[in-house]
């Protein structure tokens, strides 16, 4: 808190700022909104309502293609954990090297190629990679979608990660060094907890941008394997169909499911004075 | 930060990760790949096939021709046992060598083809391909919002002034260019400088009376009223009637386009025998009435009448008119496609 | 490693990992050299190669893909060359399609991450993930949603007229802002989540510094909060700017596929009727020129304040 002749001002608040940002959800929800309530709809129309109805949930979990969706959305699932993490992992280690160490050579080129797979237009990493793959030999199936996931994951956890290093300043390492810790120790006790946001974002990045992806999963997968946006592509371009919208709707109630376990745990988490202390710290 | 989450997630990547060992393990008797368009065979048929030959079944989809060809060319040849390509990708595909042969006495329901579509150009004696299903291209308006004549191809290329802004077209270049050829009166895959300026000034000059371009939102903009006229395919079209919009199909005097659809036998098909007991199975009446039935397209089989339903069999969008006659998309060779790949692309740019 | 002194001079480097920098980067590039690199400079190959008809390339060299870029030889091919304007104003309408795009996001998503990094902690995981849940949820169905909201008889409208705001249906389907909206809809956490994690390290005792200054809220923002949240705005921006360069799902469902913008026109190229991917290959090397140089004039500004 500020003082400034005598008043109090908070100086975390901007005006305009809580508008903005309740805006911001408000597009970001809308769309959604639509779908959800016409996963209810009666009949197959995103125009007329008529009626409430189960019947498209009925229609994913026990219907004729229900056992495709399942896989299909257990290799999305499964994929995009697996690829944020390791492109999270390789992100973490390349930001190191690129922000920490004075002598890294190739600097310059190791940022290029960082960030090489966000600057390559989709269709072409899809379809060089299909071509490549073909050529070495790597038979498409499961582990071909993973590897290109991984590869176009890595930038997008990157560059919040490196954001964040930048506003670190190494005396807290160096004072640790100092003090006879060895580099692993140095870095998992000082930098890394002071990097969780960054690492954090850039893992939420790195996984909704797998779960999302459609072009490169298209071209590198086997024959038969699905994903999610593989499956239901076809079912979208031409007019959402209602059985996607309950899919829809019901990948949003498993990341709000996500959202909430994630707040509860940071509640339990907690000692209630080092809560009021983490509190006063703003 | 948050290190509860991030520990949480790294037990399930791992966990993900031993999972996926488990995913592939699932064996069945016989496998077949497929490779089709979206949403142009009912789950029902491909469960059935299943059951009764006890073969896994799995599909993959394109979204066009030109995707087929260019996945099959990037490597995906030698994944997938058969294909769905229409007419011209056939002599396409034949020409680029992607495709084995059969012989007729393989399939036990080949004398169900209907004559007429035995000796095609892109297939003459069906050595490599059975036909599918066929339709025709043309456009459906509102009726709602235009009552003229709708069966010229002016209502495209030259619309009245209501209909201006309120046209959808389709996003293929084969199909569009090549009914704006008939509307000039221009032979298909011509070369004469005279004729291809006329045809590229045509479409520019349409342009403006154009919406939007889209293939797979060709249905959904009439049936929500984006716009009063679409060009389309005729199965479509029944459909978007089937959804409320109160749209006419048109026979243009001046000619259609009609295609034809046919499942092919993919060089180095990982599964030849299931493949052709699948191609002898779409061949059985019942089965090519039930994709009939699906898409609302007309099969390439004979004897499937008993088993359609009223509403496709008496849709106008499955009975054309003996006259004006529809033509088949001709594949042209390389040095007249580019010129009209430069057309096409100064039409978009 | 016994040391411990602060190196004098360029980088934030501490020396700590002075010999490990080079393992640290191994698994990037072997990953990212191994499957991508290589790929691409097969591209680049390519784009020198000639094109086979209906896709594919013949391994005899020419330079007919970039001279296709470049020159305009008329429609059949042999008239005088004049410089092709058509796919340098292609790129010239994507980069300003991306540049409003990265605006917009910037608008919205700086405020948005600022009052998250200002909530209480155990709140401010909870806000990330609100503004990712809706993620979950594929792009395409994403836009065709907000299609279906934004076009003349959808309840955007219906909801304008029903406040009286406008008398008529606003015609924004198939309009450049569409474009707009479609593409920050994509991109807005590719901004937020950087930016975020730049603005949460951010030390309020500067802003009580500067209050202690006299000076305003806007002006802290403007001289002391923007520079130090810089790196974060800089990565959103960079993470916004380059994918919508070449995204071409927005502009297609809603903008109407009227034009090609770099990303349809590459994919023509692959997937479509075209089937010449020497010229594919070639645009798409020249977007990633253009994209590499801004990329790393960024990085060596980068670098040049370190040397402070």
């Amino acid at each position: 808190m500020g003082k400034t002749s005598g008043k109090i001002i908070d100086l975390r608040r901007f005006p305009g700022f809580l508008p903005l940002t309740l805006l911001c959800l408000v597009m970001l929800y809308a769309p959604l909104l639509v779908v959800m309530v016409y996963s209810f709809n009666d009949n197959s129309s995103i125009t007329l309502w008529s009626g409430f109805s189960l019947r498209w949930y009925d229609d994913v979990f026990f219907g004729l293609e229900a056992p495709k969706f399942k896989q299909a959305a257990l290799n999305s699932l499964t994929i995009a954990f697996a690829a944020a993490t390791c492109a999270t992992a390789i992100a973490v280690s390349a930001a190191v090297a690129m922000l920490r160490a004075r002598n890294l050579r190739g600097r310059t080129a190791s940022f290029a190629l960082i960030n090489l797979p966000l600057m390559v237009p989709e269709i072409v990493t899809a379809v060089a990679s299909l071509i490549f793959f073909s050529a070495i030999g790597f038979t498409a199936g499961y582990l071909t979608i993973l590897v290109a996931h991984i590869v176009f994951c890595i930038p997008f956890a990157y560059l919040p990660i490196a954001a964040r290093m930048q506003s670190i300043e190494d005396t807290c390492e160096q004072a640790a060094m100092d003090l006879y810790a060895t580099p692993a120790e140095a870095f998992r006790l000082i930098l890394l907890p002071l990097m969780l946001p960054g690492i954090f974002s850039g893992y939420l990045l790195a996984f909704i941008i797998s779960l999302d992806d459609f072009l490169i999963t298209n071209f590198v997968k086997g024959a038969g394997i699905e994903t999610l946006p593989t499956a239901i592509f076809g079912s979208v371009k031409q007019g959402i169909k209602p059985n996607i919208m309950a899919i829809s709707t019901l990948l949003l109630l498993v990341s709000v499911g996500f959202v909430t376990l994630s707040y509860l745990a940071s509640r339990m988490g907690q000692n209630p004075k080092t809560q009021i202390n983490n509190d006063k710290k703003l | 930060m948050k290190t509860p989450l991030t520990s949480t997630a790294l037990k399930a990547a791992v966990a993900a990760i031993a999972l996926t060992g488990f995913s592939g393990l699932a064996q069945a008797e016989g496998k077949l790949s497929i490779y089709h368009w979206f949403e142009y065979i009912p789950q029902e048929l491909l469960d059935s096939f299943s059951r009764e030959y006890d073969v896994e079944v799995t599909m993959d989809t394109f979204d066009s021709n030109e995707a087929l060809l260019a996945s099959l060319k990037a490597g995906k040849l030698g994944s997938y046992d058969v294909a769905v390509p229409g007419d011209y990708m056939v002599e396409i595909m034949a020409g680029e060598g992607m495709l084995d042969s059969f012989k007729s006495s393989e399939l036990s329901n080949f004398s169900n083809i209907q004559p007429q579509w035995l000796e095609v150009s892109f297939d003459p004696g069906r050595k490599s391909s059975i036909p599918y299903q066929w339709g025709s291209t043309s456009f459906a308006v509102n009726r709602d919002k235009y009552q003229g004549d709708i069966n010229t191809t002016d209502i495209l290329f030259n619309p009245p002034a209501e209909l201006s802004g309120r046209i959808n077209v389709l996003d293929t270049p084969g199909e569009l260019l090549t009914l704006a050829s008939i509307h000039l009166g221009i032979p298909q895959c011509s070369s004469d400088r005279e004729q291809l300026k006329a045809l590229n000034n045509l479409v520019q000059g349409a342009k403006k009376h154009w919406a939007s371009f889209g293939s797979d939102t060709a249905k959904d903009v009439l049936v929500s009223g984006d716009v009063d006229v679409g060009m389309i395919w005729s199965g479509f079209s029944a459909k978007a009637r089937a959804e409320g919009a109160n749209v006419e199909y048109a026979y243009p005097k001046q000619g259609y386009i009609v295609w034809m659809d046919n499942v092919v036998l993919l060089k180095d098909a990982p599964n030849r025998a299931n493949a052709l007991k699948f191609m002898n199975f779409l061949l059985e009446p019942e089965n090519a009435a039930a994709v009939t039935n699906y898409a609302a397209y007309t099969a390439g089989v004979s004897g499937t009448e008993p088993f359609l339903t009223d509403e496709v069999r008496n849709s106008p969008e499955s009975n054309p008119p003996a006259k004006p006659v529809g033509v088949f998309v001709q594949a042209c060779p390389q040095e007249v496609q580019e010129l009209y790949d430069a057309i096409w692309t100064n039409l978009k740019k | 490693m016994a040391g411990g002194i602060a190196d004098a001079g360029a980088g934030t480097g501490a020396g700590i990992y002075r010999g490990r920098a080079g393992w640290l980067i191994l698994p990037s590039w072997l990953v990212i050299g191994f499957f991508l690199l290589l790929p691409v400079i097969m591209m680049l190959v390519y784009s020198f190669l000639t094109k086979e008809f209906r896709g594919g390339v013949i391994w005899e060299f020419s330079l007919a893909a970039y001279d296709r870029f470049f020159f305009d030889r008329g429609l059949f091919g042999d008239e005088a060359p004049v410089i092709e304007w058509t796919y340098i104003t292609i790129f010239w309408r994507s980069l300003w399609q991306a540049g409003l795009a990265t605006l917009l996001c910037l608008v919205i998503g700086f405020p948005t991450a600022w009052f998250i990094a200002t909530r209480v902690p155990r709140h401010r995981t909870v806000w990330l993930l609100l503004i990712t849940v809706p993620y979950w949820v594929n792009l395409l169905i994403r836009t065709v949603s907000m299609k279906f909201l934004i076009r003349d008889s959808g309840p955007l409208n219906e909801f304008l007229l029903w406040l009286g705001v406008i008398a008529e249906p606003v015609h924004l389907i198939n309009t450049n802002l569409a474009v707009q909206l479609g593409l920050f809809y994509s991109y807005l956490p590719f901004m937020v989540l950087p930016v975020y994690a730049s603005a949460e390290r951010y030390n309020f005792a500067l802003s009580e510094a500067a209050a202690d200054l006299y000076a305003g809220r806007w002006t802290t923002l403007r001289l002391i909060i923007l520079p130090v949240v810089r790196p974060g705005i800089i990565a959103g921006s960079i993470l916004v700017f380059v994918p919508s360069l070449g995204a071409f799902l927005a502009p297609d469902l809603l903008g109407g596929a009227k034009t090609f913008m770099i990303g349809s026109l590459i994919e023509e190229q692959f997937k479509g009727n075209a089937g010449n991917w020497p010229f594919g290959a070639a645009v798409s090397m020249i977007l990633l020129t253009i994209v590499m140089m801004l990329l790393l004039l960024y990085a060596r500004t980068q670098t040049r304040r370190e040397a402070r």
